[in-house]
Parts: C-alpha cells; sequence; structure tokens
C-alpha cells in the first residue's frame, strides 16, 4: 500500500496565491544574527523608548476598572473621535467617527484589508521601489499585481509622477505610496505629491497613503496626501501610533476613507479580526489626548541622531542622502564593490553591526543598507567606528 | 541654538562640541564659542555628576528643612535667604509658595550633623520663625533618573 502511495505525486496543500509571495529574503541573517552575541543592531524598525508612562498608566487603570471585553467592530467611539479630532487638527480633515474612521490592529490590517477591499483579480497598484516590505506581498494575497517604480539616491528615493504614469494601464486601480519612508527616510514635497493627485484624478484611480511616520518628519513639513484638492474622496489615509508614541507592540493603527471604502474595509475586519484589542485602543486614547510633548521630544532626540548617522556615514564613504522622516538613513555600500547582502551579513560577521540589506524592500535595494537611528547615541557612535573599520578595510579605490 | 547646546549638555555634559555640532549641524569651532560664552555669563553654572552613593557604601544624610519667615522690609525674603545659602551645608535653597517660605535641602555624613545645623545655625537667624525638619529616607529617582530597577527596552534585533 505504501509503495503505491509513493508513487504518486504529492498534492500541495498550500494556496498558489501565498506560493506566490518570496519567502523573507533575510531568513538566514536571522539565524546568523542569533548565533553572534555583542551585536549593535543598527537593524530595529521600531523606536527604543518604551511607550511613555502617561499612556502605560492609562491603560493599567483601564484594567483595573475591567475595560477587557469586545469594542464595536469600528473601534472604541472616543477613540474614532479623539481621532477625528486630530485629523481636523492637524490637517484640518474631517473625518467621520461614525462612518469614515476605523481602528485596526496596526497600519499593516489596514494595508491588507484595503488591498482586500479594492482589489479584483489582476487589478494593478503602483508602488516605490524600495518599499516597506508588506506593500507587495499585501497586493498579490489580494489576487493584484504590484507594478514597482524604481527610485533611486539620485532622485532623494521620491517616486516621480512621470514614472507613474508612465505604468498605468487600463487595469491599474491604485497608487500606493507611504512617504516618510521605510526604509529610506524620503519625505515627498506637497509639489510633488500634487502630481501624483492630479494623475490620480486624471485615471481615476485611490491612493492609498501609508503615512504611519507623519510625526516623525525633520525640518520639513509632512503632506498629508488626503489634504491635496479632491483627494479626501479618492485616498485610503493609512496611519497608527507605533512610531511616534513608541506603541508598537499595542497593534494600534487606522485607515480615514470616504463611506463606500470604509464600509468595505469594516465588512472584512469584522469578520476576520472582530476589533483591535481594548487596551490599546485605550492608550490610542491617552495619547491623542495628551501625547504631544512625548513625541515632540522624542522626535528632537531622533533629530540629533539622524544628523550624527547620516555625517557620520558620509565621512566614512557610505555616501547617504539626508533623510528628511521616519528613523532610517539608507546609505550607498557600492564603493565596497559588495552586494547589499554580502555587505550586511560581512559586516555583521566581521564588526558585530546589523544593518540591512537594502534588498530586503525590492530590487531597487540593490546597493544600499538601511541603517536605523532609532538607538542611544553611544551605540550609534559605536557602529560608526565599526563601520569604519569594516570600510577602510574593504574599500574599492 | 544656544538651547539645543544646552538640553544636550544637561543631559550629557560629557557631550564634545564634535559631536553636538554633529547633532545640531552647526560647525564645532561656533558650538565651542557657545559654550564658552554660556560659562562666562553663568548661563552654565558648572558640570556635575549624579551618583548613586549607596552602591559604593557611602551615607549621605539628607534632610528637606521647611523654613518659615519674617520678611523684612525692602529686601523681602532675600536677605534672610542669603544668610542661609551662605552655609555651603545648605546645598539647595528655594523661595516656594505655600504654608512655609523657604525650602533647603541640606546634606551631612551623619543625623547629629545636619540636626546641630538647623538648631544651632539655621533655626536661630533672626527672622526665622520656625523650622520642620524631613530626613530623606529614600531616593527613588534623582535629577529624571531611577535609581533601582530602570527599565530596559526589549526589542527584537531585527524588525522590517
Amino acid at each position: 500500500m505504501s509503495t503505491k502511495s509513493r508513487g504518486q505525486q504529492r498534492k500541495s496543500l498550500i494556496s498558489q496565491q501565498v506560493k506566490r509571495i518570496p519567502p523573507s529574503g533575510i531568513r538566514r541573517f536571522f539565524d546568523l544574527l542569533a548565533s553572534i552575541e555583542g551585536v549593535i543592531s543598527l537593524g530595529v524598525g521600531e523606536p527604543d523608548f518604551a511607550t511613555p508612562w502617561h499612556i502605560r498608566e492609562a491603560a493599567i487603570f483601564s484594567l483595573e476598572k475591567g475595560y477587557t471585553m469586545y469594542t464595536s467592530n469600528l473601534g472604541m467611539l472616543e477613540l474614532r473621535q479623539e481621532l477625528s479630532r486630530y485629523l481636523k487638527d492637524n490637517y484640518n480633515l474631517a473625518y467621520d467617527p461614525d462612518s469614515e474612521l476605523l481602528i485596526t490592529v496596526g497600519v499593516s490590517e489596514a494595508l491588507d484589508l484595503a488591498m482586500r477591499a479594492i482589489l479584483n483579480p489582476g487589478d494593478e497598484v503602483i508602488m516605490p521601489d524600495p518599499c516597506y516590505v508588506s506593500y507587495s506581498p499585501c497586493v498579490v494575497l489580494a489576487g493584484g499585481i504590484p507594478i514597482m517604480v524604481p527610485t533611486n539616491q539620485e532622485n532623494n528615493f521620491e517616486i516621480s509622477p512621470a514614472d507613474i504614469e508612465a505604468r498605468v494601464t487600463s487595469k491599474t486601480k491604485a497608487i500606493l505610496i507611504g512617504y516618510p519612508a521605510n526604509p529610506t527616510g524620503a519625505v515627498m514635497t506637497r509639489d510633488k505629491l500634487s502630481q501624483i493627485a492630479e494623475i490620480a484624478r486624471r485615471h481615476q484611480l485611490l491612493v492609498i497613503s501609508d503615512e504611519i511616520y507623519a510625526k516623525l518628519v525633520y525640518g520639513v513639513e509632512h503632506t498629508c496626501f488626503a489634504t491635496l484638492p479632491g483627494m479626501k474622496e479618492s485616498t485610503i489615509l493609512l496611519g497608527g501610533f507605533s512610531k511616534a508614541y513608541a506603541m508598537t507592540g499595542w497593534r494600534i493603527g487606522y485607515a480615514a476613507a470616504n463611506k463606500e471604502v470604509t464600509a468595505s474595509l469594516t465588512k472584512i475586519h469584522q469578520y476576520t479580526m472582530l476589533c483591535a484589542s481594548v487596551m490599546g485602543q485605550v492608550a490610542a486614547i491617552e495619547a491623542l489626548k495628551s501625547g504631544e510633548d512625548s513625541i515632540a521630544e522624542m522626535a528632537e532626540q531622533y533629530n540629533r541622531r539622524r544628523l550624527v548617522i547620516v555625517e557620520g556615514l558620509n565621512d566614512i564613504g557610505l555616501s547617504c542622502f539626508e533623510p528628511r522622516g521616519a528613523f532610517y538613513a539608507f546609505p550607498s555600500i557600492k564603493g565596497t564593490g559588495m552586494t547589499s547582502e554580502e555587505f550586511s551579513e560581512r559586516l555583521l560577521i566581521e564588526e558585530k553591526v546589523a544593518v540591512v540589506a537594502g534588498t530586503a524592500f525590492g530590487q531597487c535595494g540593490e546597493g544600499y543598507v538601511r541603517c536605523c537611528y532609532a538607538t542611544s547615541l553611544a551605540d550609534i557612535e559605536e557602529a560608526l567606528t565599526r563601520m569604519k573599520r569594516f570600510v577602510d578595510k574593504h574599500k574599492k579605490v | 541654538m544656544i538651547k539645543d547646546i544646552l538640553k544636550i549638555l544637561e543631559n550629557d555634559a560629557r557631550t564634545t562640541s564634535k559631536q553636538i555640532a554633529a547633532m545640531t549641524g552647526t560647525p564645532s569651532a561656533e558650538v565651542a564659542k557657545l559654550i564658552k560664552q554660556a560659562e562666562k555669563d553663568r548661563t552654565i553654572l558648572k558640570y556635575k555628576t549624579v551618583i548613586n552613593w549607596e552602591k559604593v557604601g557611602e551615607e549621605q544624610v539628607w534632610a528637606l528643612i521647611e523654613v518659615k519667615i519674617t520678611p523684612q522690609r525692602d529686601v523681602g525674603f532675600d536677605s534672610i535667604a542669603e544668610r542661609i545659602y551662605r552655609f555651603p551645608q545648605a546645598r539647595t535653597v528655594y523661595l516656594v509658595s505655600g504654608t512655609y517660605d523657604l525650602l533647603v535641602l541640606v546634606m551631612g555624613k551623619t543625623e547629629h550633623e545636619v540636626a546641630n545645623f538647623v538648631s544651632q545655625k539655621l533655626a536661630p537667624i533672626e527672622g526665622v520663625q520656625g523650622t520642620i525638619t524631613h530626613f530623606m529616607l529614600k531616593r527613588y529617582k534623582e535629577d529624571g533618573e531611577i535609581l533601582e530597577g530602570k527599565e530596559e527596552v526589549k526589542r527584537q534585533p531585527i524588525i522590517l
């Protein structure tokens, strides 16, 4: 009997959709990292601050009071009201808390919902390369096709409106952008974003704008995409609390969109997620009510570290454009003659500094590495010393 | 600009001019000049280190003294405050609102030494109506630093 079954081709139990998503490119790097001690990691994509105490304290108090149940599918009304006020105060945008805001489990869920809500099989979504790791897989899982627009150091990793337009087809459904950007730290000017808005209008495209790093910009102003003329109706604005409020583990994000889109997002959310965790939502209410000072204090510290790391990287010969947002520097390592993956692996082995190969974020990340500066100045300086030694050793003249 | 520099130094007095230059995007020579100036005009009073003396078994006795005084014509509280703050034992002296007037932080090697200072030097000063001494029992936080059990942020080594 067993010989018979051995002869048959084993039926795959995994869906084609999932098979189409490539496995994480840095699995091997992960394992390597775990085997080495004394590593300084510039590979972390989250703040090095714990959540401000007043926010944690509010969540603790809510647990003591018995806030342990499901909330409304949309999220707690008070949180949606606070969020509505926040969007009004910051961007002069009026989102109705009852029908245009949805609280999600981080921006990650909101992005997944957005793709599933809008894509038909074969629909195309235009996005920058490199970009955050989940953009492309979320599109694929929803049956869509990611269309990558190369960006580079010469254009400050800003997606070019002309390059977007050149890729619009009858299948194009949406443009997906995330500025300030992970992994590059790039910020787009209002002027350039307006040109993208113009394209979206002309071709009747939706724009999904991931603005999780909105509060972390340095010396420039963040432009919320939905504030561009006529764009509120056709933008799905994604935001959250993880980065600016140092609340990554709480997993609270949101989507703001027109009524029709919000209702569709909510339909999927109510069957798959039900609601975001109540403790996280209570913490987010406190963050919105009185978190501004904590944000400003953390942003000030990131800014100092940003200036130190960018100057340091340029000094050691890893040319780095000035990132104006998020907490990443994205230097070029082309002068070493190594690939991004080689560079990050050898730097880890030889000097015990962890950075992320740019290729983890798309093909156009080749030749770059992502260095997160959300870590102590002492660690940044030590990492720079080690990287200098490494670069000096391997520099191709 | 000087405010940015002072904030950095207040947090870590050992930050060098070169480091501050990088953090603020100002030339190093300019930073050094501004610091010199701030030292000269006593904007920067001194550079000190915050130490947990218990770690090395050093006993220090600290007391917070509430001092109620009678203000004097023309000089108000200032002249009595000066008579008090000129004593080196008075490490910190504040004029405060509320039920008493001066808050004086006194440090000594023993309780006896502190008590002696209060009863023999501070309380007898003319214009001092009365004092209440609070001996410090435990120091939880000093200058923004938690002394014991400071939390560590536990992050995964790589997060995309």
